[in-house]
């Protein structure tokens, strides 16, 4: 064999090779390889391993998502307003009333002229996110508007955080390669893929729990309704207090039965206090959830506990009053929550806290459920007919171009083993669509071959040698190959841009199916005819 | 082995047969989109709700309509789906009551509901094991323990009776049962199933006869999204084909290969108002790789037009374009047969799930072979009888190059 084919055959050996390693000798999770597997069953777990599927192939939930980031802005609107309305006091400013007008602007009545400059310039130090105008028609009022940029950041926050606090509840549910990432643009959606996952449920619920605790010091309560309770205080709350719902405690858990309850506004405790909560029994062996304190948390619960010894302490969550019981003695590090949970929810509510609080709300905006039957239907409906696909093909190219048919099935054979090999190395996802796309990168791949041997043929036609007839085919036939190929491949990319999941794993094989046909139709192809002519006498014919 | 031996058909001389042709299949499918049938949606484009059931022996439709009335989901739509024996149902809801309550899933919620009081009721106590998970079944396999595994530890145990559940799952969910069983004996079948177990299986478990098989949930949010990206993504297809051609050849080319490709877009959407399909996010999908591919094919001949016309620069150019098609004629029949086969292979034996996919590109790869001559080189026809032929011809430089190029090889 002359140097240059040498070469060139161990250039494809190499890539076989490689191909081959890449497809069955590297079980997940290892990136090392660990040895050939030495039987059919190994050899099968091996191919599942490192072929990742979609979710449409292996059964799972795809759902899209939306944080309602103005929640956020709402919240700072609520802080924002209690800061000002201390600091007036602090100042000594006086004031009619502070109004949220809506999430961005905040409304402060009856500010006297003299104050004017003082309110300006507690305005520019204390809140610098804030821009302080006047009112037209109210010389005494002035208008606080949040700064666009302020706003933007604030929501930009809620969103990441929110993605994490999600990330962390799905890690803890021990979902196996799930994705989230953001989904269209600006609109703060969310995409969750979660393979395996037929019960959605439970999962979403999950996902959806604001899961604000808060632990509170009961002033007065339970009452039945909330009228009740504002009666037994002629009407109007308490300083510093306010009213919550929650359920009725009893002995039997059947009766139920709202309750309600004044607690002190200010929280002895807060989620973001909480060092770790886990599902425990307890002293009656009823399913509970055990909290444990940050250093800072504990100290400030002892505080509160110590000084309220006899009194209900309201266990909140979500701004309802989950439970209260009694405060026996002072309590420092720990706390448990008990109610009629299963085992189920305790343990939720102890995942959905030490994930922390989501910081706005989640609406759902699309659901997909593939259940595994489906999955597996659909895979075995997409081999077969790769299958059928294939040996068409093949059959076809032998009929038609006889010996040089070998040729390019040899190449199409190579093509998709590349091609499967790059899904495993890239980590790729195949989909049902995925699937069509290695159909069509057999149709469509043998075509360059085709399009390189009718050349050859007219070549010969126009009297040739043979070794100048392929070196002509391949020739005039390369740049068309580019062309049709760059054509294609484009299409995909645009598909891939703007595509979700199933979409994406079709433009992601058909991609990497051509640009390996490149290799394989020119490159591979040319070596084997090469080898050929090396090999036969001078003058015979050319099987094609 | 060759099918055209040198052909010399007049191609452009049959223009005008091909311009009707197309103008027929064009009418024919405007017609129907506009008037007759209209375009179906896919739920991707739509909104709604949908659930796909199987059940074990084939279901009475009007019993589940009369359940469904009963849960106010009156206006649910159920049709059956893939083959008779399957017992496969799509249960549908439109945008209007998916998107009327606070929670996305609330219908598909009162449908699984309705189903579970017509064919899930089970003993109380019982689970249903043709829908349970396999971590509820190792659950309830480690509480009872059969294969006496208490002894190896708690994590041992459990690691045992999860891979169990697991191979047990996997065998209802494999073809031929896809999902649903009918006798739980039938799990004798599976590795590491003891007497014991089935024993178990049969005290704990009992058998409904549906599974839900796949939901699609779409809000009105994403829908609207999802049709006015779909728009764009044609258009910025077709866009980009032709800034590419127009770099690789002149505007002329480009112009005619979008008007060609443009028409094998409106008429596969034709087919499909015709045929009654739905189009959804995976047909859009296709219909951009058949533009990819009709780029493709049309672009095999405009390099061989091209290629004439640099060496023959004193022939008719109606001829020559004939010349060209001829000449690159077997090759045009040779691609889209194969690709044709391979498509083919696709919708026949492809499943349900893809047949839309597959119909669209059965349809595009025929469609796509015959734009380029019927659609595409008439084209370039009129232009070169209108304007001459300087303007058709390569760009000076371009030539020169390619001539410097050709000499070099």
């Amino acid at each position: 064999m002359e140097i240059k084919i040498r070469t060139r055959v161990i250039v494809i050996a190499a890539v076989l090779l490689l191909s081959f390693m890449g497809i069955i000798c590297y079980p997940r999770g290892e990136e090392e390889f660990i040895g050939f597997p030495m039987n059919y069953q190994r050899l099968r777990e091996n191919v599942r391993d490192r072929i990742r599927l979609g979710l449409d192939l292996k059964g799972g939930t795809h759902l899209v998502l939306q944080v309602q980031v103005e929640d956020a802005v709402n919240i700072t609107n609520d802080l924002t307003r209690e800061r000002l309305q201390d600091e007036l006091r602090a100042k000594s400013i006086p004031f009619a009333d502070v109004q949220k007008v809506d999430s961005t602007h905040i409304l402060v009545k009856g500010i006297p002229q003299e104050k004017s400059s003082d309110i300006q310039s507690l305005a520019s130090e204390q809140f610098p996110d804030w821009d302080l105008s006047r009112v037209t028609g109210d010389p005494m009022a002035r208008q606080m508007t949040l700064k666009a940029s302020a706003a933007a950041g604030i929501r930009n926050q809620a969103l990441l955080q929110s993605m994490n606090t999600i990330r962390n509840r799905i890690d803890q549910l021990g979902v196996t390669e799930p994705t989230i990432a953001e989904y269209g643009q600006g609109e703060y959606t969310l995409v969750v893929q979660l393979p395996g996952v037929d019960d959605p449920s439970r999962v979403k619920d999950i996902i959806q729990s604001t899961a604000m605790l808060t632990l509170k010091i009961v002033q007065d309560g339970p009452y039945a309704t909330r009228d009740a309770a504002l009666a037994a205080h002629g009407g109007v709350l308490p300083p510093d207090s306010e009213l919550l719902p929650g359920k009725r405690e009893s002995s039997n858990e059947t009766a139920g039965g709202e309750a309600w309850y004044i607690v002190s506004r200010i929280a002895a405790v807060t989620g973001r206090d909480l060092r770790d909560a886990q599902p425990r029994p307890d002293e009656n062996g009823r399913p509970s959830v055990n909290f444990t304190l940050t250093r800072d948390g504990a100290v400030r619960f002892g505080r509160v506990t110590g000084q309220n010894i006899g009194k209900q302490l309201a266990i909140i969550l979500d701004n309802r009053v989950f439970s209260a019981p009694v405060v026996q003695s002072q309590i420092t590090d720990n706390g448990r929550i008990t109610g009629s949970f299963t085992q189920q929810q305790a343990a939720d509510l102890a995942l959905v806290l030490r994930s922390g609080a989501l910081p706005a709300s989640i609406k759902y905006l699309a659901e997909r459920t593939v259940g595994p039957s489906l999955g597996a239907d659909s895979i075995r409906h997409g081999v077969i007919a790769s299958i059928v696909g294939l040996v068409a093909v093949m059959a076809f190219m032998l009929f038609y171009y006889r010996g040089s048919g070998i040729n390019a099935n040899l190449a199409l054979v190579l093509n998709l083993i590349i091609l499967v090999a790059a899904l495993a190395y890239f980590g790729a996802v195949l989909t049902l669509p995925g699937i069509a796309g290695v159909i069509l990168t057999v149709g469509m791949g043998v075509d360059s071959n085709v399009l390189i041997f009718e050349r050859i043929r007219e070549e010969l036609r126009l009297g040739k040698t043979v070794g100048a007839a392929v070196a002509g085919g391949f020739d005039h036939a390369f740049l068309t190959i580019i062309d049709t190929h760059v054509t294609t491949i484009a299409s995909s990319l645009i598909l891939f841009t703007f595509g979700t999941g199933p979409i994406r794993g079709f433009a992601v094989t058909l991609t990497i199916g051509l640009a390996a046909n490149l290799f394989t139709s020119v490159f591979v192809s040319r070596v084997i005819f090469d080898y050929i002519l090396g090999r036969r006498e001078k003058g015979a014919e050319l099987s094609i | 082995m060759e099918f055209f031996h040198e052909p010399k058909i007049d191609w452009m001389g049959k223009k005008w047969y091909f311009m009707g042709l197309s103008l027929a299949l064009l009418v024919a499918g405007m017609v129907s989109v506009a008037l007759h049938r209209g375009l179906s949606y896919g739920i991707d484009f739509r909104g709604g709700t949908l659930v796909y059931v199987k059940f074990t022996k084939a279901p009475n439709l009007d019993a589940i309509r009369a359940q469904l009335r009963r849960e106010n989901l009156g206006e649910a739509t159920i049709q059956s789906y893939g083959a008779a024996q399957d017992n496969e149902v799509i249960i549908g809801l439109d945008l209007g009551t998916t998107a009327s309550s606070d929670a996305l899933d609330a219908g598909k919620r009162a449908i699984v509901t309705a189903l579970g009081a017509l064919y899930g009721a089970g003993p109380a106590g019982k689970v249903d094991f043709n829908n349970a998970s396999p971590q509820t079944v190792a659950e309830h396999l480690v509480v009872a323990d059969p294969l006496r595994l208490a002894s190896k530890g708690s994590d041992e145990a459990m690691k045992s009776y999860r891979e169990l559940s697991e191979a047990l799952v996997a065998y209802r969910n494999s073809p031929p049962r896809s999902g649903l069983i009918g006798d739980l004996g039938e799990l004798r079948e599976v590795a590491g199933v003891t007497p014991a177990v089935l024993e178990t299986l049969g005290k704990d478990f009992y058998l409904s006869g549906y599974a839900v098989r796949d939901t699609q949930i779409v809000g009105p949010k994403v829908g609207a999204d999802l049709r006015r990206q779909a728009v764009y993504v044609t258009l910025a297809g077709l866009g980009a084909m032709l800034a590419y051609i127009w770099f690789r050849f002149e505007l002329i080319y480009g112009v005619a290969a979008v008007i060609a490709t443009f028409h094998d877009v409106l008429i596969t959407i034709g087919f499909f108002s015709l045929l009654n399909k739905e189009i959804s996010l995976t047909v859009i999908a296709a219909l951009l790789t058949l533009v990819g591919y009709s780029m493709n094919d049309t672009i095999v001949v405009f390099d061989r037009i091209r290629e004439n016309v640099r060496l023959n620069k004193r022939e008719n150019f109606f001829d020559l374009v004939n010349r060209s098609i001829n000449q690159t004629l077997s090759r045009t029949i040779l691609t889209s047969g194969l690709t044709f086969l391979a498509v083919l292979s696709l919708y026949l034996f492809g499943g349900e799930v893809i047949n839309a996919f597959a119909l669209t590109l059965v349809i595009g790869v025929i469609i796509g072979s015959y734009s380029s001559i019927a659609i595409a080189s008439p084209i370039l026809v009129f232009f070169y009888q209108r304007y001459g032929r300087s303007r058709v011809g390569e760009k000076p430089r371009v030539l020169e190059r390619e001539a410097a190029a050709g000499a070099r090889r």
